[in-house]
């Protein structure tokens, strides 16, 4: 990954609290499990920013070898990675996702 | 179609049996189940039961897989993976 992108990557999860790098946008996630997180994350009632890997090849193989992990979607917490459509799902079904991100951004 | 791995021999079982061998070389005391979601053979549902998950994060234990699964990944054989990890 060159610098540029990891710059961007860097700078995009820096500035937003919770930022989710997927294929498609909010309003038209283009696959299952990009749709399952923005499902998630709006019934928590969450703002979030996104990234459509899509339109950027460089961010989407870029962000693979960011957090050495092989999947999109991917959701960052407050500068954290916290994982992808099944562990945020897990997480989502344990009430665990809920506190974990009233937490960070009550901080 | 849910097709849970067993003995039956099809061409989606050699691949099944592949992805259970590649996770017990990294994992050897997984006890893993493949569920094909889509009756595609590239669209997966993996459950990984091993104590050598104890004591790691959710990621750290998909990490796990995901490494064991690296070339089943990059070459496409699986298209969409659905992981579920827990400790015995």
């Amino acid at each position: 990954m060159n610098q540029e992108t990891r710059e961007k990557i860097e700078s995009l999860i820096k500035s937003n609290s919770v930022m989710v790098f997927m294929k498609g946008n909010k309003l038209m996630p283009q696959c299952g499990f990009s749709n399952n997180v923005v499902q998630i994350l709006n019934a928590l009632g969450v703002g979030f920013e996104t990234f459509d890997v899509l339109s950027d090849m460089e961010v989407r193989e870029g962000i693979k070898e960011f957090s050495d992990w092989p999947t999109i979607p991917q959701v960052y917490l407050k500068g954290e990675f916290l994982g992808g459509s099944d562990i945020l799902i897990e997480m989502y079904n344990s009430g665990e996702l809920k506190e974990k991100i009233e937490i960070a951004l009550a901080s | 179609m849910k097709v849970l791995l067993t003995a039956t021999g099809s061409s989606f079982m050699s691949g099944f049996k592949k992805v259970i061998t590649s996770i017990k070389q990294v994992i050897p005391d997984a006890e893993v189940t493949v569920e094909d979601m889509t009756g595609g053979g590239d669209h997966l549902q993996v459950n990984v039961i091993s104590q050598s998950f104890s004591g790691l994060s959710r990621v750290k234990q998909h990490q796990l897989v995901y490494k064991a699964l690296k070339n089943e990944l990059a070459s496409e054989a699986i298209h969409a993976l659905a992981l579920n990890t827990s400790t015995p």
